[in-house]
């Protein structure tokens, strides 16, 4: 069942054959504790391309989360499909890696434990295992600091620790759920930089993670991805679908300067800003 | 140099700057040693005037010396009680029996308290079936169970570390149940993503999460195990210092009494203050809490 980890076929595969990711008619009803019915994702339809950057853009708690928590297999959709590769998600799938938007690297382990954990849950010999979460630590910088706890670093490395955690399985389909949103700007801008690095996408003939990369941030959205999504309003389902075709290898600092980057993030906005004020307005109301 | 008047330019400032705040901080550490040390003599001067009102009242008869006896007759007591042994064979063996008694209820009682409230806590079904039967044990009041065990176990150590058991295991049971329960679900959904099997998110992201809450209750719950042997060995016993307390009241000793208490405070202290260092070594990868202070 775990043998799936090694297997590096799905990288082989000719693009274009089956999606990496595919949610059809997706719809997630969550059932409140006063026993309430919730909405957060209604008749969702969206594709990924294998080895594509998809962002995720919509206003603040409409359900961007849980449409990867569908992917990713940790919650099955109410109604609808997700499909990985073709297949239907029925559980959690050792291809898929998640970066959550608080931290989740375990406190209690140190971060070359961290990093070694998912290896050695899917059974990888520990000596193995070690030395594939070192190569990884050093890729994020974080040699130096494998001893260390947690708590010892900060928020920065701490995100670089999760990063590693997720990138030493050599995911295909990459899962980012708001993963900077508690960074300060300038790390925020270093970590995109690191994490484009790290992806290493866009090149021809690349073997590259598809990614759902969900933020709120339309900047850090258009810097990082191929294909923009705008989500509406809670419940949340696609609204519109922009490309970005600004060229790679970028650089977030410097691409926000660029006339083409300007155009994009109007445009997106256009169309994102009405569903924040529709979000704004009914909080607005619930306050009051 | 520190004579030279301070020029309006701001650029020489932090030249001077070290040099003033290493002499506040000497000051400052001074100050901190002061209090520190004032702390401690207010204390041992608290503890003196206590024992010596409690002396002189009795000697004058302001207080019943039969009734509450006084500092000295209870020193002479331990004394006594050291280099001649007890009624009952020497104080170290009571130490040790009632020590043991605990301890060894403690830890059935801790066992069982942990496995329980982290299967109920992860279990759903299991919390649903039993939730309601431990909460009407819990609310008995289980220290009048202690007559019944000596009927069931007899005089022996068994007895004892039954009282023992019923008394840690609540408290332990429902810590490690929220424990349990109040996992970080980010936590678990990483642990789940990364591939861990359930039995592998419960030991190794249940329980540790959990430990910070069983610790908790670590601490009284060994207050309680020694309440249940002492109260045990007050009841019926051959040994012990509840016996000590029981007997030494059984011939109006009230010094007797009185110093059993002191032998069983600085023994639940050494326990504790055992407890402390293990929790130290354990969590380790725990931030350290600059306020927590002793």
């Amino acid at each position: 069942m775990n043998s799936g980890t090694l297997d590096t076929t799905h990288s082989g595969t000719p693009p274009g054959r089956n999606p990496a990711i595919e949610l059809r008619g997706a719809s997630k009803v969550f059932r409140t504790p006063s026993g309430a019915e919730h909405t957060a994702v209604r008749d969702l339809d969206l594709t990924v391309g294998r080895g594509e950057f998809v962002a995720v853009v919509g206003p603040t708690g409409c359900g961007k989360s849980t449409t990867l928590t569908l992917v990713s297999g940790l919650e099955e959709p109410t109604e609808g499909e997700v499909l990985i590769g073709g297949d239907p998600v029925t559980g959690i799938r050792p291809e898929v890696g998640f970066v959550f938007q608080q931290d989740a690297v375990f406190p209690w382990r140190t971060v070359l434990s961290n990093v070694m954990a998912g290896p050695r849950f899917r059974g990888v010999p520990k000596a193995e295992a070690r030395e594939r979460a070192l190569d990884w630590l050093g890729r994020v910088g974080l040699a130096a600091f494998a001893d260390r706890y947690p708590h010892q670093l900060s928020g920065g490395q701490r995100k670089r620790v999760a990063l590693a955690q997720t990138f030493v399985g050599d995911p295909s389909i990459l899962l980012m759920d708001e993963p900077f949103s508690a960074l300060d700007v300038q790390t925020r801008a270093l970590m995109s930089d690191e994490l484009l690095e790290l992806w290493g996408g866009g090149q021809p003939g690349g073997t590259a993670a598809s990614v759902v990369f969900v933020t709120h941030d339309l900047e850090e959205a258009i810097a990082l991805a191929d294909k923009v999504v705008v989500m509406t309003a809670g419940p949340a389902t696609v609204k519109e679908v922009f490309p970005v075709r600004l060229p790679r290898p970028r650089k977030v600092e410097s691409i926000r300067l660029e006339a083409e980057f300007v155009e994009i993030y109007r445009e997106i906005w256009s169309s994102l800003g009405e569903e924040v004020r529709i979000t704004r307005e009914r909080g607005a109301d619930r306050v009051a | 140099m520190s004579h030279e008047p301070i020029p309006a330019d701001s650029a020489v400032a932090p030249m001077a700057a070290p040099k003033r705040a290493t002499g506040r901080t000497e000051a400052r550490a001074r100050a901190a040693r002061h209090r520190k040390l004032l702390v401690l003599a207010a204390r041992v001067l608290l503890l003196a005037v206590v024992l010596a009102a409690w002396e002189l009242m009795a000697r004058h008869k302001v207080i019943d010396p039969f009734n509450f006896s006084m500092p000295s007759k209870i020193w002479d007591q331990i004394v006594q009680w050291t280099a001649h042994g007890t009624a009952q064979g020497s104080l170290g063996e009571q130490i040790w029996y009632t020590l043991y008694e605990a301890l060894f209820g403690w830890i059935i009682g801790v066992t069982g308290g942990v496995a329980l409230g982290i299967a109920l806590g992860r279990v759903r079904f299991l919390a649903d079936v039993l939730g309601p039967y431990i909460k009407i044990l819990n609310a008995l009041p289980r220290i009048v169970l202690a007559p019944i065990f000596v009927i069931w176990f007899g005089l022996g150590p068994a007895s004892k570390v039954a009282s023992a058991v019923v008394l840690v295991f609540f408290p332990v049971f429902f810590n490690a149940f929220q424990g349990a329960r109040e996992v970080d679900r980010n936590l678990v959904a990483n642990a789940r993503i990364l591939g861990a099997s359930n039995r592998r998110v419960t030991l190794q992201v249940v329980v540790p999460s959990a430990t910070s809450w069983i610790f908790t209750s670590l601490h009284v719950s060994f207050g309680f195990a020694l309440i249940g042997a002492i109260v045990g060995e007050y009841i019926g016993a051959t040994k012990g210092i509840g016996l000590l307390v029981s007997a030494s009241q059984g011939t109006f000793n009230s010094a007797g009494v009185y110093a059993a208490m002191v032998v069983l405070a600085v023994v639940a202290l050494v326990a504790e203050g055992l407890l402390t260092f293990a929790e130290r070594r354990l969590f380790r990868w725990k931030a350290v809490d600059p306020g927590a202070g002793g």
